[in-house]
């Protein structure tokens, strides 16, 4: 819809937030729970998806609050299979990915996520320099913000061996463009987390 | 010469708080033609009334204007008063001070001059109006119910003991419709069929009630009081009044692997047959779409072993034409099949079944004479799942309403199961409990604490099948919308609550509105729910909207005692607003020139041609004719009409004028 | 016919066999396939995650520099890469946005591009083409495995049905294939998590490998690279999820329609997969007795 409307966001309900930016109507929802139901990772989530909708259903600040700082908003895989079968036609989705980055903008990732984090930014830094995906690059700055020192040693091996792990990066002619693009996004914000 | 009275309400503060009454009273006064003017605080009450009477005699009135609230209001009443005191009803008219002026402005000089306007106006209107007599119709006292559910006949019942005909027509080889295919109903826990056999065969017997079944409504003509309906009957193949109901020819027949549509295709039923055993009429029909005869020319085995000669391979169809006066649709509902849920698997798991298959299992007629044994394999399930809300309040699929019998039949479905399964478990995915009617919420109750039912509120994701079982993947709202994973033998689904198949084509027939559901449309969904916009017929039962027995039997009464209504009356009467083509004298005959745009024009078909010839016979031309019967006085064909030789009474053109021109 | 062509950065990389036996295959089909000049990688599931506007000027850029080069419609075999470049070009139809980002972008898009899915662009070329150029039939019985953003979500796809999808089941039909019914063709593989969540992969990917075995397929056709890598790659953290070693290969629906047109395993990258593609020539072999594995809170 909008796209950021971030000054507008902080002062009003997050409900009220996800109709401004998303266009979705979160009074929509009448609870039924199909999307939890059929969710491949309900099972692991604080909060299923349905109940992450009554989250913001009811404007209340703690509500909101619980909601944004939620493991499941991260584990959600954005399959999409929520939104295929819900009776209202929620696009349940979408809230999830304005939830996600109203999450990291405040600052309030649920520690349980942090892997999950990590791998995003490393993805994004290793392609915010040369414009494709350079998977070593990839694996050693999630090792670096994750810890997991020994992340797929094993793996790695059989990868190089088959010829499906490239040692050097392919920069694209528009890098500079796709830098750019970071900055112009993403980079707004200091995530020198 | 015009003696105009002009009579100024106050409607309590209604009017007289936002404009000056009197001062409107003063100044009408003073209009030429106007007589007598005066204003008082309830136009409409007995003094009120009396007021306007005694002016219309002592003045010696030829018009009178009531200036007050809105003519959908009171009209009727200042027409009567002014018949009363001698004037012609529709030498009367109202001025609309109120919804017209006082409610929709501020007090103030502006607001009564606008009043003052409008009274004007009218007056200038009146002056015009011509004596009109209402129009009257003859009435056919013979009604005709289309459909022969549980509505239709108790609609027919109740009009043929009140002394009128009655013809109740059915395109199913018997009458008895989606009840008679329920085991048991909620939530007294009746068998259905006990209690409507009974009603079905007094239907048949009833001196006053002509049955056609396995016939449809071909087409119907006419206006209320005077309809023409033709009936198509439907060739049975057999000569009714020779067969005797043996039914020897169904055991016999060959042809023994048609899906039968009494037992929601989890039954088989022969070429010839009769759809249930307690059907009425109790005589078969040949199915000519599967008759090895008729398909291939070859068996004729029933013909063979048929004691009473009654086997008839070349009956046709029979077109029979009734006058009636009177409609009622009761035309039923249709449900949506299980091949309608892609994420249930499209129809192809035969252990998913709907609520009429579920029906046909618990029946003691049907397919299994009562026992539970689930489709696939005849094995008792010993895990059932009922999934409410399949389809109804589920936008995303096109259904936006609530079904309003699944909740109850759902429950009673889990109840019959656990009565014949006592070791089972039933478990009722839900999203709500409509249980408004009475005893239903105890009935409810009953499935839940007294029978054991698991009741979980949450929607089923998605169903498929795993070693012989159904994984039902549903979530538990009221547990944190934690998935829950059921392994069930067989699953019901409450399916949507649909209109007939037809309705649509039946609709247009009988020119009545429909929604976008195709449910046939009431005229005012809460004041008259059994009336059409079509004078003439009436609607009852569930092709109106989803509903359960008690209210189709209850709205088929009310809908008999509308048709009652009408037919205590040996004439109709209609209001006289209706357009008419002007006649002259010879050799003009009529302005009419015989375009006939009119005709196309008309959304109620009320123009006619009318031949004018001379004596010995030759025609002279074709004009156009209203037919004053049918007429709404919607004044499209006056707009029409290219030589202004339609006109409308009580709206003429000249009168129209004379109010625009007085503004 | 010339079909832009976007391999995305797995066909490149770590899904190296999809972009070779796809770009084998294409010639033998009539298809001509022109790469998308200088194209950038889609941002993925990472862009979408923490920041709209970067993921959908990265696609935007994409989409540019494809209508730039006249191309009216584009391939990307990749479904994360279809989804995210297919998103992007439904959201971008607003004007007001389109405008805002392709400045972003620095490409000026004016919406004229379509994104293909690779399904649709090898049905094409069913009917006749394929059908007339098979020279050895695969028959072999297959779980087809189309994952989450083949057929989902409907409205931006418009192509097949979102349950029980049949597509891709009759294309490995017209090459010979027995395609199985199975119950998790569209279920998600954990599609990202394969790096950060490798437990959840080898949950949810394990129970779409078990329940392919155990109804007898003896390879499953996938046409996205993060599906086979979970369901290849991540064979060990299967295994330990099941407990039990599971040999079934996982084919590109790409390579599985080379084999039958003849093409060497080599140019198919066959050699590259982690469970070996061995698959004997025996069909009639019975399934294996496989458990099946629940998931959530049972009622027994």
């Amino acid at each position: 819809m909008h796209g950021n409307a971030h000054e507008v966001v902080d002062d009003i309900r997050l409900g009220a937030a996800v109709k401004e930016v998303t266009g979705e109507s979160v009074a929509d929802c009448y609870q039924c729970g199909k999307c939890s139901a059929g969710c491949p990772l309900a099972a692991e989530m604080d909060y299923p998806p349905s109940q992450i909708l009554r989250l913001l259903q009811l404007g209340m600040p703690e509500y909101d609050e619980q909601a944004l700082r939620s493991h499941s908003i991260w584990l959600c895989l954005t399959c999409e299979m929520c939104v295929c079968r819900c009776p209202k036609e929620v696009d349940l989705p979408k809230v999830m990915e304005f939830l996600r980055e109203e999450s990291f903008r405040r600052g309030m990732v649920n520690p349980k996520a942090r892997d999950i984090l990590a791998f995003h930014k490393a993805f994004l830094d290793a392609i915010r320099h040369t414009g494709r995906l350079y998977e070593v690059g990839l694996i050693g700055s999630y090792k670096m913000r994750s810890f997991h020192m020994l992340q797929d040693m094993l793996a790695a091996p059989k990868l190089l061996l088959r010829g499906k792990l490239k040692l050097l990066p392919h920069r694209i002619e528009g890098r500079d463009a796709v830098s750019r693009i970071f900055r112009r996004t993403i980079g707004k914000k200091d995530d020198s987390e | 010469m015009s003696r105009i009275g002009v009579f100024v309400c106050h409607c309590g503060e209604n009017i007289a708080g936002t404009v000056d009454c009197a001062e409107v009273a003063r100044a009408s006064g003073e209009l030429p033609g106007v007589v007598v003017s005066m204003d008082y605080k309830y136009m409409c009450s007995d003094p009120g009334q009396g007021l306007i009477k005694q002016a219309i005699k002592e003045k010696r009135l030829t018009g009178v204007v009531v200036a007050a609230c809105s003519p959908r209001m009171h009209e009727p009443t200042f027409r009567r008063a002014c018949a009363e005191a001698g004037l012609n009803p529709f030498l009367c008219e109202m001025a609309n001070l109120r919804e017209h002026c006082s409610w929709v402005h501020e007090k103030g000089e502006t607001t009564t001059q606008k009043a003052i306007d409008l009274v004007r106006v009218i007056v200038e209107k009146v002056k015009r109006n011509q004596p009109l007599y209402p129009i009257k119709v003859p009435v056919t006292k013979t009604a005709l119910v289309l459909g022969g559910g549980v509505a239709g006949i108790q609609a027919a019942l109740d009009i043929a003991n009140a002394g009128h005909k009655v013809v109740l027509v059915e395109r199913e080889p018997s009458i008895g419709g989606h009840m008679a295919q329920l085991s048991e109903t909620f939530p007294t826990l009746d068998c259905s069929q006990c209690i409507l056999t009974p009603r079905m065969v007094e239907a048949a017997q009833h001196p006053n009630i002509t049955l056609y079944t396995y016939s449809e409504l071909e087409s119907l003509e006419g206006f209320i009081g005077n309809f023409k309906a033709r009936i198509r009957k439907k060739a049975r193949s057999v000569d009714e009044k020779l067969c005797n109901g043996c039914g020897v020819c169904t055991q016999k027949c060959p042809t023994r692997k048609i899906p039968s549509e009494f037992n929601a295709a989890l039954g088989m039923r022969t070429a010839i047959y009769v759809p249930f055993p307690q059907a009425v009429p109790n005589k078969p029909v040949i199915d000519r779409e599967h008759c090895t005869f008729f398909t291939k020319g070859k068996c004729r085995i029933c013909e063979k072993f048929c004691q009473a000669k009654a086997i008839r391979f070349d009956q046709q169809d029979e077109i029979i034409e009734i006058p009636v006066g009177a409609v009622v649709a009761a035309t039923g509902y249709d449900i949506k099949h299980t091949d309608f849920f892609p994420e249930y698997g499209y129809g192809k798991y035969k252990d998913v079944i709907d609520g009429l298959q579920f029906e046909r299992l618990a029946s003691a007629s049907g397919p299994t004479l009562g026992a539970m044994k689930r489709p696939s394999d005849g094995k008792e399930p010993e895990t059932v799942v009922f999934i409410a809300c399949a389809g109804s309040r589920d936008p995303a699929k096109g259904i936006e309403y609530c079904s309003k019998i699944c909740c109850m039949y759902t429950a009673k479905h889990a109840m019959l199961y656990k009565h014949k399964v006592h070791h089972g478990k039933a478990y009722v995915f839900y999203m709500d409990i409509r249980a408004g009617g009475k005893m239903y919420e105890e009935f409810v109750r009953r499935a839940i604490e007294e029978d054991g039912v698991n009741y979980v509120r949450g929607r089923v994701s998605r169903i498929y099948e795993e070693d012989g079982k159904l994984v039902v993947k549903g979530a538990d709202t009221l547990l944190g919308a934690r998935p829950i994973e059921i392994k069930a033998d067989m699953v019901v689904l409450a399916t949507a609550v649909v209109a007939s198949p037809g309705a649509e084509h039946l609709a247009q027939k009988i020119k009545v509105g429909y929604d976008r559901y195709c449910f046939l449309s009431e005229s005012h969904p809460k004041l008259r729910p059994v009336e059409t916009n079509t004078a003439g017929i009436m609607v009852a039962g569930a092709c109106q909207a989803p509903k359960d027995i008690p209210e189709s039997v209850a709205q088929a009464s009310a809908a008999a005692a509308k048709v009652c209504g009408l037919f205590a009356q040996d004439e109709l009467s209609r209001e006289p607003v209706v357009a008419v083509v002007n006649r002259c004298a010879p050799p003009v005959y009529s302005t009419c020139v015989g375009c006939f745009l009119c005709e196309q024009a008309c959304p109620y078909q009320a123009i006619e041609r009318e031949e004018i010839k001379t004596r010995d016979g030759r025609l002279i031309k074709t004009v156009a004719k209203v037919n004053a019967g049918v007429c709404q006085g919607c004044g499209t064909c006056v707009a029409l009409c290219r030589s202004k030789s339609i006109d409308l009474q009580g709206f003429t053109n000249e009168q129209v004028y004379a109010e625009l021109l007085a503004l | 016919m010339k079909l832009g062509y976007y391999p995305g950065c797995s066909l490149l990389g770590s899904s190296r066999e999809y972009g070779e036996s796809f770009c084998a295959i294409a010639p033998r089909l009539g298809l001509e396939l022109q790469e998308v000049p200088d194209w950038n990688c889609c941002g993925a599931s990472a862009a979408h995650n923490l920041n709209r506007e970067l993921s959908l000027a990265l696609p935007a850029r994409v989409l540019g520099l494809a209508e730039r080069a006249g191309f009216a419609e584009v391939v990307a075999p990749c479904s994360a890469c279809y989804s995210r470049l297919a998103v992007a070009n439904h959201e971008l139809q607003d004007e007001t946005l389109r405008r805002r980002i392709s400045e972003i972008a620095e490409v000026e898009y004016r919406g004229t591009v379509r994104i293909v899915n690779v399904l649709e662009v090898l049905a094409r070329f069913a009917s006749d083409s394929l059908a007339r150029k098979v020279v050895e039939p695969f028959k072999h019985r297959v779980a087809c495995y189309y994952g989450c953003y083949l057929v989902r979500p409907p409205k931006i796809t418009k192509f097949d049905r979102p349950e029980d999808p049949q597509s891709m089941d009759e294309l490995m039909k017209v090459i010979g294939a027995e395609p199985i019914d199975w119950a998790f063709k569209t279920e998600c593989c954990g599609a990202g998590f394969s790096v950060s969540r490798t437990d959840l992969v080898a949950k949810l990917s394990g129970k779409i490998l078990n329940d392919a075995v155990r109804r007898g397929a003896e390879a499953i056709i996938v046409a996205c690279p993060m599906c086979q890598v979970n369901l290849d790659l991540r064979r060990d953290a299967i295994t330990g999820y099941l407990g039990r070693e599971h040999t079934i290969p996982v084919l590109y629906i790409s390579q599985a329609i080379g084999l039958a047109l003849g093409v060497d395993e080599q140019s198919l990258g066959l050699h590259r997969h982690i469970v070996p593609v061995a698959l004997s020539q025996n069909t009639t072999a019975e399934p294996v007795p496989v458990e099946p594995v629940s998931s959530g809170r049972e009622d027994a």
